[in-house]
């Protein structure tokens, strides 16, 4: 049996190994908030905190986080940033959205006031089809209120 | 009373003759401008569910039991299916049941060489059936051959594996030009004139002629094309990331011939479309057929490579382009040979639209070619022709100004058409001219532009217009529930695809109502639970909703002043609905829910239907956008600093939604100018760009400064609301916008999409090489 902390809460888990960190956290825990869009590690949808650092779900494997603090977007519902993208418009279909908000949720935790350049740095690695990026700018530079 | 008329209808710019039943539409359009809640910036109803990750996609649609699908599609762009043999994948851990294609389905191979013949259902409960989307001779990589469920996506796509096909691989037809001259097509060439060209090239004091190429794009929609399908005794639920619920329900009940109530299409949230989830698709007929041989709730979604390979696409066109105008700039002749290369399947869209309507030019003449190829089946995608036919036609009206030594913005107006030429009628409403000054100031930037260019940066401004669709029309339904608390329900069975269409209603709603916005929901998504309701394509969702949910909304709002007036022993006509109140010209108010509180658990159910559009007038959508770019002269690296949109889409519901539309169309269109493009080996006709690291969406790092304005001005003469749709002209002019303002900068033609490095390097040598020339010669 496999141990995940997740959002604060400890679970058990039956996973195989072999299965990744995204399809346990959906399928099995029920955390379908992360979602996954290429499976392949190319769009950042399926991002999550994992010990804060932000990490693509669908690239790692269940088994190698035991012990470490996986955080989805279940455990952010209630950071500011869900504020300032909605304020913002910063989502259309929403598809992107909660590995967009990981992400930023990891840059703010260390640097609450990123520049333009920085939230760029950032967020490049989370793609949005709707092309709501400069709603997403808008939504880190003012998430503080 | 409702009328039954024949009327065009028109969806994504094709047209078609049919019966519709239309109910008047009585009431009055607001005035102009923002009012209470219609008009002013509103952050989306669903804003909150979709950020925190509560809103249940599809995607994130599971049930007890839930087998998932693996399919087999073709790796071979034409290829017979010689044997099939399930018996390694029927055997593998987890595998249900498997489909294979049907007998007798295909022309040509009889049914011992199709393999049909290997597996025949018998009694064993693990047999393979058929189903009529799997086909044993793919005319396109990707085609859906055969399919697995298990109890995991994982063993279904490790079984997968394991079904042994013995393959004859036939050569593929994969150029469109040689499609044509082959008269592989889908359909008869689409042939257009008004006036007489040859007299119109005659006229010309300058001719010019060019050809453009544009690319083949893929939608790449977050959520991928998928189904959930679930038999509930003789009902069969289809639960779909779809943009036409009603389109699914009749699509899938005729195919599987159940009468339409026994089949409920679920959409609630849904991941993006983008014009490629208009039907049911292979994935929902292969859950349905693997839900009712197993008896078990079945998971049908396509991987990103197979979204990539088999789920639609924005095709290939080829341009043969001229155009002729005097001296004075006035357009004497416009001519085109359009090439689409749709694929195996499709549609050939209008690439020639925007040459017919968007100028005053008497003598124009087009022919659209659908060359059918064996690649994969286009799809609508955002303004599908329009794009890539304004592309041509508005590079083209640079490259003619540039002849004629005339500014750009000036030939436009020049040739600015008053009415529709191509049928005659007027136009319910344009200010495309109000785009063209509110576009001056944007314009007048290029001096300062131009003189910021530093080696090897070279900086211009380019400019192009947009005509489009997008006025929706009947049949269209809701309904409005007002319950004793006094909040009220919009119920109608659409599809919010992403653009805000649920907030757009939850505002018409209330502004009707006279309630605060966060007393109205909205229920939709489900074919069980309210009324039929547009198709989410065409930028028809709010031209055809909103009219139907304020008719809604005035007929539950008119049955409460009823209820009002007789209890407060007042007439009706003195009665409003304001602020959650009931008011009357006397002063007194009464808060909404002591008239409703009357009905104890009862309700107030108001309808409400889309009218009909106006008679004898032609509804179009336009704007412009002004593009400022820098170009590496040495490497051909393209950068957009920044692009101004100008739109007339007539009353704009939520301005804050309606920007962040033309954001995405511009964004998506910088993607369609720079980066984007599927790839096909040429030899096998296989998709090379499947992943998303090798097809290149643009990323935050691409966004230049946008700058977006409406004109907002209701069209009077359309529903009562006059607004029109707004998802896709955003998307129109920005690729035609990018190129001329890269010939500003240049002095190069990028005729071809997207502008790589290559095409930009190209450009520069041949606008080099003509300077050259010209400069021997004076
Ligand atoms: S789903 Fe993990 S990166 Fe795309
Ligand atoms: S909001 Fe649709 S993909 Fe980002």
């Amino acid at each position: 049996m496999l141990e995940l902390h997740v959002n604060g809460g400890t679970y058990r888990s039956g996973a195989a190994v072999g299965r990744s960190l995204a399809e346990t956290l959906r399928e099995e825990l029920g955390f379908t908030g992360t979602k996954i869009a290429c499976n392949e590690g190319h769009c950042g949808a399926c991002t999550v905190l994992l010990d804060g650092v932000p990490t693509l779900s669908c690239i790692t494997l269940a088994h190698t986080v035991a012990g470490r603090e996986v955080t989805t977007i279940e455990g952010l519902r209630e950071h500011p940033l869900v504020d300032a993208f909605v304020r913002a418009d910063a989502l259309q279909c929403g598809f992107c959205t909660p590995g967009q908000i990981v992400s930023a949720a990891a840059l703010v935790a260390t640097n609450p006031s990123p520049s333009r350049e920085e939230i760029r740095h950032a967020m490049s690695g989370n793609l949005c089809r709707c092309g709501t990026y400069p709603r997403i700018e808008e939504a880190i530079e003012t998430w503080q209120g | 009373m409702a009328r039954l008329i024949r009327t065009e209808k028109e969806v994504e710019g094709r047209y078609t003759e049919q019966w519709v039943v239309v109910e008047e539409d009585a009431l009055d359009q607001w005035p102009a401008g923002p009012l209470e809640t219609v008009g002013r910036d509103t952050p989306r109803v669903d804003g909150y569910e979709r950020a925190r990750g509560e809103a249940i996609y599809t995607a994130d649609v599971q049930f007890p039991g839930m087998l998932h699908t693996a399919v087999l599609r073709s790796p071979h762009a034409r290829a017979r299916v010689k044997r099939i043999d399930f018996e390694r994948a029927l055997a593998a851990p987890g595998v249900r049941a498997a489909l294979g294609p049907a007998s007798g389905e295909s022309s040509g191979g009889d049914a011992e060489a199709s393999g049909a013949g290997a597996y025949t259902p018998d009694s064993s409960a693990s047999a393979p059936y058929s189903s009529h989307v799997l086909t044993d001779e793919p005319s396109f990589a990707g085609a859906a051959v055969a399919a697995l469920a298990a109890d995991t996506f994982a063993q279904a796509a490790d079984a997968v594996r394991l079904i042994d096909v013995e393959w004859e691989v036939l050569e593929p037809l994969l150029d469109a030009d040689e499609a044509v001259a082959r008269e592989s097509l889908l359909e008869e060439p689409r042939r257009y004139e008004r006036g007489d060209l040859e007299r119109g090239l005659g006229e010309a004091d300058v001719v010019v002629e060019a050809e453009y190429r544009t690319q083949t794009l893929l939608h790449n929609a977050l959520e991928t094309h998928q189904s959930v399908c679930r038999w509930e005794g003789d009902t069969l639920e289809v639960y779909i990331s779809t943009q036409y619920i009603w389109g699914v329900r009749s699509g899938v009940a005729k195919a599987l011939e159940l009468p339409q109530d026994k089949v409920r299409v679920v959409c609630n949230f849904m991941g993006g479309g983008f014009g490629a989830k208009n039907n049911a698709g292979d994935y929902t007929f292969i859950a349905a057929e693997l839900a009712r041989r197993t008896g078990r709730p079945v998971r049908c979604a396509l991987t990103r490579r197979e979204e990539n390979m088999a789920s639609g696409n924005r095709n290939a066109t080829i341009q043969r382009l001229v155009a002729g105008a005097r001296a004075d700039g006035t357009l004497t002749a416009l001519g085109g040979e359009f090439v689409n290369a749709v694929g195996w399947d499709g549609f050939s869209a209008s690439t020639s639209g925007p040459m017919q309507l968007l100028y005053a030019c008497d003598n124009v003449r087009t022919v659209d070619y659908g060359a059918q190829l064996n690649t994969s089946p286009n799809a609508a995608f955002r303004a599908p022709g329009f794009v890539e036919g304004t592309f041509g036609l508005e590079c083209l009206l640079d490259e003619l100004a540039a002849k004629l030594d005339l500014d750009p913005l000036e030939l436009r107006k020049r040739n600015y058409s008053d009415s529709d030429l191509v049928d005659g009628r007027p136009f319910s409403s344009k200010r495309l001219l109000e785009c063209y000054r509110r576009a001056e100031p944007h314009w007048a930037r290029r001096e300062e532009v131009r003189a910021r260019s530093e080696a090897p940066w070279r900086r211009g401004v380019g400019l192009a217009s947009q005509v489009w669709y997008g006025g929706g029309g009947p049949p269209s339904y809701a309904w409005v529930r007002v319950g004793s608390d006094g909040r009220a329900t919009v119920i109608t069975a659409m599809q919010d695809i992403g653009t805000g269409t649920r907030t757009a209603m939850a505002q018409i709603a209330a502004e009707e109502l006279g309630l605060p916005l966060d007393r109205v929901e909205v229920a939709l998504g489900d074919s069980a639970r309210g009324p039929f309701a547009s198709i989410s394509a065409g930028s028809s969702t709010t031209p055809s909703m909103g009219p139907a949910v304020r008719a809604a909304a005035a007929d539950a709002a008119r049955q409460i002043v009823e209820i009002a007036a007789q209890r407060y022993h007042l007439e009706q006509r003195v009665l409003s609905l304001r602020g959650g109140h009931v008011v009357s010209a006397d002063g007194g108010s009464w808060p909404l829910e002591e008239v409703t509180g009357l009905l104890g658990s009862g309700q107030i159910l108001g309808k409400g239907a889309r009218g009909p559009n106006p008679a004898g007038m032609r509804v179009l959508t336009f704007g412009i956008q002004v593009a400022e770019v820098a170009v590496d002269v040495e490497t051909g690296e393209v950068r957009v600093e920044r692009v101004a949109a100008i739109h007339d889409v007539g009353r704009i519901i939520n301005p804050l939604g309606a920007r962040s539309q033309v954001e995405g169309g511009i964004i998506q269109g910088i993607g369609h100018t720079l980066s984007e493009q599927r790839l096909l080996d040429p030899l096998s006709g296989s998709v090379l760009t499947q992943t998303l690291d090798a097809y290149k969406l643009p990323t935050i790092a691409d966004v230049p400064e946008l700058v977006t304005e409406f004109v907002d001005e209701p069209d009077t003469h359309l529903t009562n609301l006059g607004a029109k749709g707004l998802g896709e002209p955003p998307i129109i002019p920005t690729a035609a916008a990018i190129a001329n303002a890269i010939r500003d900068a240049t002095g190069a033609d990028v005729r071809s999409l997207p502008v790589t490095r290559e095409e930009m390097l190209r450009a520069l040598r041949e606008a080099r090489e003509r300077e050259t020339v010209a400069a021997r010669t004076s």
